[in-house]
């Protein structure tokens, strides 16, 4: 099944300013990463995605429903965390999950299981009886996630899901993000202008730019190029890339590293052999991965 | 070291397979969930402090109105007529109540929680407009009920007695409504515009005190004509009007009768009812444009 897809979108505001053009894309269910920078036509899609706005033209469909006609249908199976404070600040977290829960069409004594469970499952407990407006952004974060997950949505539209949070927080979020996506079996549209960020819980990565289609595809096609170890030794350098050499391995030199690339774990026990042979003193031993980004380093960003 | 009885097991997430209500049930909970924001109900106490300082008020005034009428037999005024007298009562109520139910939703930012759900942007408009107008309409027919009662269990007529004191209740109940769906509309519609509480009040308390001077200009002009739609100038003055014209003597007590509206009666009502559709219609022109931002 298609989780998402969309053909030819174009959105122009009273004619001048694009923020989407001609955008074709299709994904399958999963975790998905939506990432471009600011102004590049996130937030947009995800209106259109809701059916809170129309498309100048082209077609759109979620989760097989057309938003612009049956827009209720698609909102019910769909969880929207928005990006900016969404919480009225004397309301206590329970209450406000609950009422939301209660506005998705769930029944009353449904509502409240269900809203304290999504919010123990965003690691909310006993602060979910205080009032919003003494949370840190933190947990502000995981109301907003917890009220997009009140009525069991078969997707969840995450609007940059870690603005504004710590290192920790940033982790938390996208472990509990990840989780979601794995064990919940609720698919994740996740938004980002950091690409660090969402290729790490991704299996999907859709890259928008200027409201124009940069790549979309899975992440393991986009990093089929196989891993490497990097190897350093204070001393003797040289020695060891011929030894490496000489036991078949495609060594290179990258300043004062060993690329090596990593075909299976034998690779690591060859090389630690080769040092303690040469009783070098071995400085790092890492395996380094593609990064997503350098797959979009070399194009030229087309906005300043 | 025996094992411990009670283990909790984390169950994971479920999914849920239940029922999803419809759109009818959804306009409820909102609906319900108005009415006692409206009164501060499920709130804090701080919010629950204005509400029910004017519920006070207005039943202690029909209690007072009650026992003296059972004490002197003399009607101070009649269930319409408590309506008028608590205008302003009304005003303020409206004023704080309003901007409570929607410039909060506004400033929040929740919205956008709202409109990405299964409910019509017309809805949350609509909804909150009959919560508003239950809550005023409670307010006015609540305490024209306490009168009521006391008229009902002191009457000397037996079941008759009561009979035409609940004819005379009656029309009251509909004026309560009338004033509930005015008021609503006009304060609600003013207090969506802004997401800030205390101009949703100001601008409610001068949209309805500040037109009373045009009524009162209007209304000593050289023509006879003039005078006599003087009260379409302001919500309140119209309210009142359309009451003199429909109830007559109920809130105009025979004898001190002073036509005031000539026979512009039905203009009245027709200006009553366009300023209700007109500001129910630029309330949902209003969520419009808030939902698609």
């Amino acid at each position: 099944m298609t989780l998402l897809a969309t053909e030819s979108l174009t959105k122009t505001y009273g004619g001048r300013v694009t923020a989407l053009a001609d955008l074709t894309v299709s994904v399958e269910p999963g975790i998905i990463g939506l990432v471009g920078a600011n102004g590049a036509g996130k937030s947009t899609l995800i209106k259109i995605l809701l059916g809170l706005l129309a498309p100048t033209s082209g077609r759109v469909s979620v989760l097989g429903l057309d938003p612009t006609t049956d827009p209720a249908a698609v909102r019910a199976r769909v969880g929207y965390m928005p990006e900016h404070d969404a919480l009225p600040p004397d309301l206590s977290a329970a209450e406000l999950v609950t009422h939301l829960g209660r506005i998705s069409g769930l029944p009353r004594t449904v509502a409240r299981e269900r809203a304290s469970e999504a919010l123990r499952h965003v690691g909310l407990h006993e602060e979910r009886h205080r009032a919003v407006g003494g949370y840190s952004t933190g947990m502000k974060q995981r109301v907003k996630l917890a009220q997009a997950l009140v009525h069991d949505p078969d997707l969840l539209l995450l609007d940059e899901p870690t603005n504004g949070l710590d290192p920790a927080g940033r982790d938390a979020m996208l472990a509990l993000i990840h989780r979601i996506g794995t064990e919940f079996g609720i698919s994740v549209v996740v938004c980002s202008h950091l690409l660090g960020e969402v290729e790490r819980i991704c299996d999907t990565l859709v890259a928008i730019d200027g409201g124009r289609l940069l790549r979309a595809d899975r992440i393991s096609a986009m990093t089929t190029a196989t891993d490497v170890l990097a190897v350093e030794v204070s001393e003797g350098t040289d020695e060891l890339a011929a030894r490496l050499a000489a036991l078949d391995l495609p060594v290179s030199r990258e300043g004062r590293l060993l690329l090596v690339p990593l075909a299976d774990d034998a690779t690591y026990d060859l090389i630690i052999g080769a040092v303690a042979e040469l009783d070098l003193p071995l400085h790092r031993l890492d395996q380094r991965r593609h990064r997503v980004a350098e797959l979009f380093a070399t194009r030229e960003p087309s906005h300043v | 070291m025996s094992e411990p009885t009670g283990v909790i097991h984390d169950i994971g997430y479920q999914r849920y397979t239940g029922p999803r209500l419809g759109r009818r049930h959804v306009f409820g909970a909102l609906y319900l969930h108005g009415l006692r924001t409206a009164f501060g109900l499920g709130r804090s106490a701080k919010a629950k402090i204005f509400p029910w300082l004017v519920v006070g008020i207005v039943l202690i005034v029909a209690a007072g109105l009650t026992a003296v009428r059972t004490q002197t037999g003399q009607v101070v005024m009649t269930y319409a007529q408590f309506a008028d007298a608590m205008s302003w009562l009304v005003i303020f109520f409206v004023a704080v109540v309003g901007p409570e139910l929607v410039s909060r939703d506004l400033h929040s930012g929740v919205l956008p929680l709202y409109f990405s759900r299964p409910l019509p942007r017309g809805d949350y408009a609509l909804a909150k407009l009959g919560a508003l107008g239950t809550a005023l309409w409670l307010l006015l027919g609540a305490p024209q009920l306490v009168m009521f009662l006391g008229a009902a269990f002191t009457t000397d007529d037996g079941m008759h007695g009561v009979w035409n004191e609940l004819l005379d209740l009656l029309p009251g109940l509909l004026y309560a409504a009338l004033w509930a769906v005015v008021f609503a509309s006009v304060g609600l519609l003013i207090a969506s515009l802004t997401g800030k509480r205390a101009f949703g009040a100001g601008g409610i308390v001068a949209v309805f005190l500040m037109t009373a001077p045009i009524v009162g200009i209007l209304s000593i002009m050289p023509s006879r004509t003039v005078n006599e739609l003087a009260m379409l100038g302001s919500p309140t003055a119209l309210v009142h009007a359309v009451g003199q014209y429909t109830l007559g003597d109920l809130l105009i007590p025979g004898g001190q009768t002073e036509d005031q509206i000539g026979a512009f009666g039905p203009v009245y009502v027709a200006v009553a009812v366009l300023l209700v559709a007109g500001c129910v219609a630029l309330l949902l022109l209003r969520y419009r444009k808030v939902a698609a931002r």
